[in-house]
C-alpha cells in the first residue's frame, strides 16, 4: 500500500525543446519521454539538479511536492516517512552525506576579533602572510648544541612530520564510497596546494601511486587492502577508529558496489560485501590502540606519523588524552556533521557531538595535561569555508579537514543520495558512465580555486587579526568572541560573550 | 646469526633484525625471548627467525615472506593482517590469531585463544592457511572473508569442546574445516556445516601434512581417519537485507 | 582600588635602556631625563624603572621590592616568607614624603636568603623562588612583587616615569644597567603592579607595543604552570624568557629568536644545519611566537637586549658610547644623555641586540 507522497516534484514547462539532455542525465531514472513529451517519475527524483544545471532551455524545474499535512511539530512528515519506509520494508533507513537535522551550528555563534588602532592591522597582499603547519608530534623542548664558531645545530631528534602549506587537508572518503575520479582530483588538488588527501579505508587505488607523498593511508578495521607497499606509500598513516557520522559502528560497502576495480584496490573477491567491523578486532581497549600505532610504525621502521581518526562522542575529551598518551602522532576529532557515503539514518542524525564543542575541549584537556605537543590536532566534520577553519583553529586545531565541500566544489548537490550508487555528478558512484561525467582536469582547477581563495580570505582575517603567522592564531581563544550562547557552552568553547 | 634478546627492548630488537636482515642475514636465532613485540612485523624477505621464548604480541604483523618459528607459545595478534610467509607456533597462542590475514600460512601446535582467524580474506590466488592443532576459543573465524581455517582439536583435554561458541558469525567467505564436527548451536546463523567430500579431504590432508611435517608428528592417518565437518557461509552478502533506501 | 586588569591591557608606550658593558655605574637621574623627553608617548598612568647593581652590600640575597595594599595582607605575606626563607633585612622603600602619587601603596624590600633544606625536591633555588614569587603573586589578595632578583630592583607606580623617579628618589641610585617605561594604558585600572617594567628573578622586560598573539602566548605558559594573571604583554613577555632560557634551557640567541623567528621562506633558503634547527624551532616554539607590533628591553644581571618584532612595527634606536650601550623608541632619548654617540642605528625587525657585561676579574 502506497502512503508516501514523493518529496520534489519536476515541472517542464512549455519552452522545452525535447532535446532528451535531461532523461539522459537523470541517473535516478525520474524522466522519460512518452507521447512527443518528458514525463517525470517524481518519486524517483532526488533533487540533485543534474538537469535543471544541463537543460538548454531552462525548461526543467524542481520544486518541493506540495503535500500539505496537518500541522505538527511532533508527528514531522519526515518522521511519518520514515515510519512507512520501515512498515514497508522492515529494515534500517540507510542515507547518505550528513546529519542534516537543525541541531545549533556553533561556527555560526562565533565571531573573530580584528584590530584597531592599539595594534595594528597587516596588509596580507604586501607583507608575508605564513599559513605554513606541520603535523606530528613534537618534543615539548629542543636542544641545540652550539659550535666554538657560535654555530648551532639540532640535537633533537625529531620525529617524521607532514609538511602543509595550508592548514585544510582533505578527509578520508575511500574509493568504493566516491568514484576514482574524485580521488584523482583530491589528490591533484593535493599535491598543486602542498596539502594532503586521505584514502578512507578503501585501499590505495593504483593510479594514485604517483601521489603518494600526499597521501594519508588509513587502516580501518576492514584492512582492506593494506599490505606494506600500500603502508610505505604515503606521507602518513591514520588508524580509523570512527567517523563522526557514524561514530560506534563499521562499515558496509555492499557487494553490488564491489566492482572489478575496487576489487583489486580492496583485494576481496568482487561482488561480496565489503564489512569493516564496528571495532578493530586488535583493539579493544586504549593499550591496545598504542601496540596498533606501534605495529604500524615498527612496520614503517618509524617514517611515518601514524594518526589516529576518532568520532566526536560525550567524551570526547578523555578520549583524545588516552589516544595521544597512546603514540599517536595526530588526532583527527570528526564532528557529527561529518559526511558519509552511507550509515544508517538513526545513527547520522541522533549519535555524536559538534566539533566545535568537542575541538575545544580536546585542546583545553592535552594542555591541562601538559601533553598538547605530542599529537597535532585535526578537526573535521562540517568545515564549510574558511570563516569555519578559522575558528576551528581560534578553538585549538592545528589543521582542519574537509570532506563534503571538497565534493561540492566538484559538483555535489547534497541531495543525501551517496548510498544509492547513482550520483549523477559521478562522485559517489562507481557506475562508469557517471564517473565519466566528473572531469578529473577541471575538477582539480575547481578544487585548487577554492582551497586558494579560503587561503586569501584566512590571510585576510589573519591581517585584519594583525598576526603573520597561523600559530599565532592557534589556539588563541581570546580572539573568538561568542553571540546567542549560554554561560555553559561559552565556558565549553573557553571564550567569552561578546560585549567583553 | 644469534641475537640474544635478554634486557633489550623491542624497538631495540627489531632495529637489530631489521638491519641483520637488511645485510643479507638469511636465518637468525633469537634467543632469551620475553614479550618483546611486534617481531617479524614489516619484514619482507624470505629469511628464517627462530624464536626461543615467548614474544610479544603482534609477532609476524604486516609481514610478507618470512617464516617463523617460536619454539614456544606466541601472545596476542599473531600475524595480524600479515600478507605471507609463514608463522609456526609450537606452543599455543593468544587470542585473534591471523586477524585479517590475507597470505601466508600460521601454524599453532596447540590451541588458540577468542577470535581466531577473524576477517582472514582472500584475494584470485592469494588464500590464507591456518591449521589449529588444539581447541579455538569463541568466534572463531569471525566475519571470515576467504581463506582456508583448519581446527583438529588433537591436543586438548578429552572434555573441552574442539571450539567456543559462535563460530563463524558473520563469515561471508572462506572455509571452515572442524575434525570431529561442531554443534549446530555454536555456529553462526548465516554459516551452512556440510559434510566433507574425498576430493576436499586431500585438500585437507596436505595442510595437515604440512603441520605434522612442522612438529614432527607421525600419526597423520589416524588424524584423518576422523570424520570433517566444513563450515560455509551461505551467502558473500550476510547483510543484504538489513538496509532501506 | 587597587584593582587588577579584568581585560587585557592595551597600551602604547615608551622604552629606553642603558648599560655600561664595564659595569661602571650611572646614577639614576641620567635615565629619568631619557626617558623624559618621550613625554609625549606616556600619559601619566604608569612609569617605571629597573636598575642592576644597586645593591652591592646585599648582593647575594634575593631582593624583593614587594606592594601591599594594607597592613593586614603585609602582615601576612610576611609571616610566608619568614616560613618559607630566611629575611636578611626588611625595610620600607624610600621615597619623597613631600610627593603624592595617587593611590600610594606601602612599598617594601626585604633581603631574603634561601636555606637549602627550604628548597623541595627536584627544584633549583631559582625554580623555589618563582614558586614563592608566583604565590603571593596569585594567592595573597593585595600583595604584588615588583622585583625578585639579586642586586636589582624595580620601581614603578602610577604617574609620568620622571614623577615616580622624583617619588623613588632614583637620583640616589648608582647601577651599571637601567631600563625604563612611560605607559600610555587605555583601559587601565589605576594599579600599581600593572605599570612596567615586569620582573622576575633577575629578569625585567620594559616592552612597547601591543602583542596579537597574546592568547595563546598565554595559554601555551599556563601548560609549563606559569599563571598569567596581569593580562598584560610584559608579564607574557617575561615567563617565556624564563621558561625558555631557564627551563628549556635553550642557548639566548635561539629562545629569543624563538620570539621573533625568519619567516619560512628565508628559512627555506638556509644551509641545512640552520634550515633545520630554525624550521624545528618553529615547529615546536610555534605558540612562543610573539606576534604583532613590539619592541622589547630585557634585562638581566649580565646583559641588556632590544629586539623589535619580525616587521618592525614599533621603532627601536640603539646607540653606542664607548663601553656605554644606549637603546630607545626614539633617538631623541638617547641624545639627550648623550650628545654624540660613537654609532646609531635602527636593527633589523626581529634581530635581537645585544649589550653584555664584560666579565670582571
Ligand atoms: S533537457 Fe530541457 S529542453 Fe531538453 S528535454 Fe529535458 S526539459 Fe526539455
Ligand atoms: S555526492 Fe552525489 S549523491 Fe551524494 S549528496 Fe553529493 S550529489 Fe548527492
Amino acid at each position: 500500500m502506497r502512503m508516501m507522497p514523493p518529496e520534489f516534484m519536476v515541472k517542464i514547462s512549455d519552452s522545452c525543446i525535447k532535446c532528451k539532455r535531461c532523461i539522459n542525465e537523470c541517473s535516478f531514472g525520474a524522466l522519460r519521454f512518452e507521447n512527443d513529451r518528458v514525463v517525470a517519475d517524481h518519486d524517483k527524483c532526488a533533487a540533485c539538479h543534474r538537469c535543471t544545471a544541463f537543460c538548454p532551455a531552462h525548461a526543467i524545474t524542481v520544486e518541493k511536492f506540495p503535500a500539505i499535512f496537518k500541522d505538527n511539530y511532533l508527528w514531522s512528515q519526515d518522521v511519518l516517512k520514515s515510519l512507512w519506509k520501515q512498515s514497508e520494508s522492515g529494515a534500517k533507513i540507510l542515507t547518505g552525506a550528513g546529519n542534516d537535522k537543525p541541531y545549533p551550528v556553533f561556527w555560526d555563534k562565533m565571531l573573530l576579533d580584528a584590530c584597531q588602532v592599539t595594534n595594528p592591522s597587516i596588509d596580507p597582499l604586501r607583507e608575508p602572510m605564513e599559513l605554513r603547519t606541520y603535523l606530528g608530534k613534537k618534543p615539548d623542548k629542543l636542544e641545540f648544541w652550539q659550535d666554538k664558531k657560535g654555530d648551532i645545530k639540532l640535537t633533537t631528534v625529531m620525529e617524521p612530520q607532514i609538511k602543509l602549506e595550508t592548514p585544510i587537508i582533505f578527509a578520508g572518503m575511500s574509493y568504493g564510497a566516491v568514484s576514482l575520479n574524485v580521488q584523482l582530483i583530491l589528490a591533484g588538488a593535493a599535491r598543486e596546494l602542498g596539502t594532503i588527501m586521505n584514502t578512507g579505508e578503501g585501499g590505495l587505488p593504483q593510479e594514485l601511486s604517483e601521489y603518494k607523498d600526499h597521501i594519508v593511508v588509513q587502516c580501518a578495521s576492514g584492512r582492506f587492502g593494506i599490505n606494506l607497499s600500500y603502508l610505505n606509500s604515503c606521507a602518513a598513516i591514520e588508524i580509523k577508529i570512527g567517523q563522526g557520522a557514524k561514530p560506534g559502528i563499521g562499515g558496509h560497502l555492499p557487494g553490488e558496489k564491489v566492482t572489478e576495480e575496487i576489487s583489486r584496490t580492496r583485494r576481496i573477491p568482487s561482488g561480496t560485501d565489503a564489512i569493516s567491523p564496528a571495532p578493530h578486532h586488535d583493539i579493544y581497549s586504549i593499550e591496545d590502540l598504542r601496540q596498533l600505532i606501534y605495529a604500524l610504525k615498527e612496520a614503517t621502521r618509524y617514517k611515518k606519523p601514524v594518526g589516529v581518526k576518532i568520532a566526536a562522542v560525550h567524551n570526547v575529551a578523555a578520549i583524545a588524552s588516552g589516544v595521544v598518551r597512546a603514540g599517536a602522532d595526530m588526532i583527527t576529532i570528526d564532528g557529527f556533521r561529518g559526511g558519509t557515503g552511507a550509515a544508517p539514518q538513526v545513527i547520522r542524525d541522533h549519535v555524536g557531538i559538534p566539533i566545535e564543542l568537542a575541538l575545544a575541549r580536546v585542546d583545553e584537556q592535552l594542555r591541562r595535561e601538559g601533553i598538547r605537543h605530542m599529537a597535532s590536532i585535526i578537526a573535521s566534520g562540517g568545515i564549510r569555508q574558511s570563516a569555519d577553519v578559522l575558528k576551528a583553529i581560534a578553538l585549538g586545531a592545528d589543521a582542519v579537514a574537509i570532506g563534503t565541500a571538497a565534493l561540492v566544489s566538484m559538483g555535489c548537490h547534497l541531495c543525501q543520495k551517496c548510498h544509492t550508487g547513482l550520483c549523477a555528478w559521478g562522485i559517489a558512484t562507481q557506475k562508469p558512465e557517471l564517473i565519466k561525467r566528473l572531469n578529473v582536469e577541471e575538477g582539480i582547477k575547481r578544487l585548487v580555486n577554492m582551497i586558494k581563495a579560503w587561503n586569501l580570505e584566512i590571510k585576510e582575517i589573519l591581517g585584519a587579526l594583525g598576526v603573520n603567522s597561523i600559530e599565532s592564531l592557534r589556539g588563541s581563544r581570546e580572539r573568538l568572541r561568542g553571540v546567542d550562547m549560554d554561560e555553559v557552552y561559552l565556558d565549553v568553547l573557553g571564550i567569552k560573550p561578546a560585549g567583553r | 646469526m644469534k641475537i640474544d634478546a635478554k634486557g633489550l627492548n623491542y624497538r631495540e630488537l627489531n632495529e637489530r633484525i631489521h638491519d641483520a636482515v637488511s645485510n643479507g642475514v638469511e636465518e637468525i636465532d633469537l634467543v632469551n625471548v620475553l614479550g618483546q613485540r611486534y617481531i617479524g612485523t614489516g619484514l619482507d624477505r624470505e629469511v628464517t627467525l627462530n624464536i626461543y621464548g615467548t614474544p610479544g604480541s603482534d609477532l609476524g604483523a604486516f609481514m610478507d615472506g618470512p617464516i617463523i618459528n617460536v619454539f614456544g607459545s606466541g601472545q596476542d595478534d599473531i600475524g595480524n593482517t600479515m600478507n605471507g610467509g609463514s608463522i609456526i607456533i609450537h606452543g599455543d597462542a593468544g587470542n585473534v590469531a591471523g586477524l585479517s590475514m590475507r597470505t601466508g600460512k600460521i601454524f599453532i601446535k596447540g590451541s588458540v585463544g577468542y577470535r581466531a582467524g577473524i576477517h582472514m580474506k582472500a584475494y584470485q590466488d592469494q588464500c590464507p592457511v591456518m591449521v589449529v592443532g588444539g581447541r579455538a576459543g569463541d568466534f572463531l573465524g569471525e566475519y571470515m572473508a576467504g581463506g582456508k581455517l583448519i581446527l583438529l582439536g588433537i591436543f586438548k583435554k578429552e572434555k573441552d569442546p574442539v571450539a567456543g561458541r559462535y563460530i563463524a558469525t558473520g563469515m561471508h567467505g572462506g572455509v571452515i574445516y572442524v575434525r570431529g564436527g561442531v554443534n549446530k548451536n555454536q555456529v553462526g546463523k548465516d554459516v551452512a556445516v556440510e559434510e566433507v567430500d574425498n576430493e576436499e579431504k586431500a585438500e585437507i590432508k596436505s595442510e595437515v601434512e604440512e603441520f605434522c611435517r612442522h612438529f614432527g608428528i607421525t600419526r597423520i592417518d589416524d588424524i584423518m581417519a576422523s570424520p570433517f565437518v566444513k563450515l560455509l557461509p551461505k551467502s558473500s552478502r550476510p547483510y543484504g537485507k538489513l538496509y532501506a533506501y | 582600588m587597587f584593582k587588577r586588569a579584568e581585560t587585557k591591557d592595551i597600551s602604547g608606550c615608551a622604552v629606553v635602556g642603558i648599560m655600561n658593558e664595564k659595569g661602571k655605574t650611572i646614577r639614576g637621574d641620567v635615565i629619568t631625563s631619557a626617558i623624559a623627553v618621550m613625554h609625549e608617548r606616556s600619559n601619566g598612568l604608569g612609569g617605571g624603572f629597573a636598575a642592576y647593581g644597586i645593591y652591592p652590600e646585599f648582593k647575594d640575597y634575593y631582593a624583593f621590592h614587594i606592594m601591599f595594599e594594607d597592613e593586614g595582607v603585609k602582615d601576612s605575606v610576611e609571616t610566608f616568607l619568614q616560613d618559607s626563607m630566611v629575611v636578611v633585612k626588611s625595610e620600607a622603600i624610600p621615597i619623597r614624603k613631600k610627593m603624592s602619587l595617587a593611590n600610594t601603596p606601602i612599598l617594601w624590600r626585604y633581603f631574603l636568603e634561601v636555606p637549602k633544606s627550604k628548597i623541595p625536591a627536584g627544584f633549583s633555588e631559582e625554580d623555589f623562588i618563582v614558586s614563592v614569587v608566583m604565590r603571593i603573586n596569585t594567592r595573597f589578595n593585595g600583595a604584588f612583587i615588583f622585583s625578585s632578583g639579586k642586586n636589582m630592583g624595580i620601581f614603578k607606580g602610577l604617574g609620568y616615569p620622571e614623577d615616580v623617579s622624583r617619588f623613588f628618589r632614583l637620583e640616589e641610585y648608582e647601577a651599571y644597567l637601567w631600563t625604563a617605561h612611560g605607559r600610555f594604558p587605555t583601559n587601565t585600572p589605576g594599579w600599581w603592579g600593572g605599570a612596567h617594567p615586569f620582573g622576575l628573578l633577575d629578569w625585567a622586560v620594559v616592552h612597547n607595543g601591543e602583542i596579537s598573539s597574546y592568547g595563546i602566548n598565554k595559554r601555551y605558559l599556563e601548560m609549563f604552570g606559569y599563571e598569567c594573571t596581569l593580562m598584560t604583554d610584559t608579564e607574557v613577555i617575561v615567563y617565556m624568557l624564563d621558561l625558555l632560557l631557564r627551563k628549556h634551557n635553550l642557548p639566548q640567541d635561539i629562545a629569543l629568536t624563538a620570539l621573533a623567528p625568519p619567516f619560512w621562506k628565508e628559512i627555506d633558503e638556509m644551509d641545512k644545519n640552520k634550515k633545520e634547527a630554525m624550521t624545528a624551532l618553529r615547529m615546536v616554539y610555534g605558540s612562543a611566537l610573539l606576534n604583532g607590533p613590539f619592541s622589547i628591553i630585557i634585562s638581566s644581571t649580565s646583559s641588556m637586549i632590544g629586539m623589535t618584532d619580525r616587521i618592525m612595527l614599533r621603532p627601536l634606536v640603539v646607540a653606542r658610547k664607548q663601553d656605554t650601550v644606549y637603546m630607545s623608541s626614539e633617538e631623541s632619548a638617547i641624545r639627550e644623555v648623550c650628545q654624540d654617540p660613537d654609532e646609531v642605528w635602527s636593527p633589523q625587525g626581529g634581530e635581537p641586540v645585544y649589550a653584555r657585561l664584560e666579565e670582571r676579574a
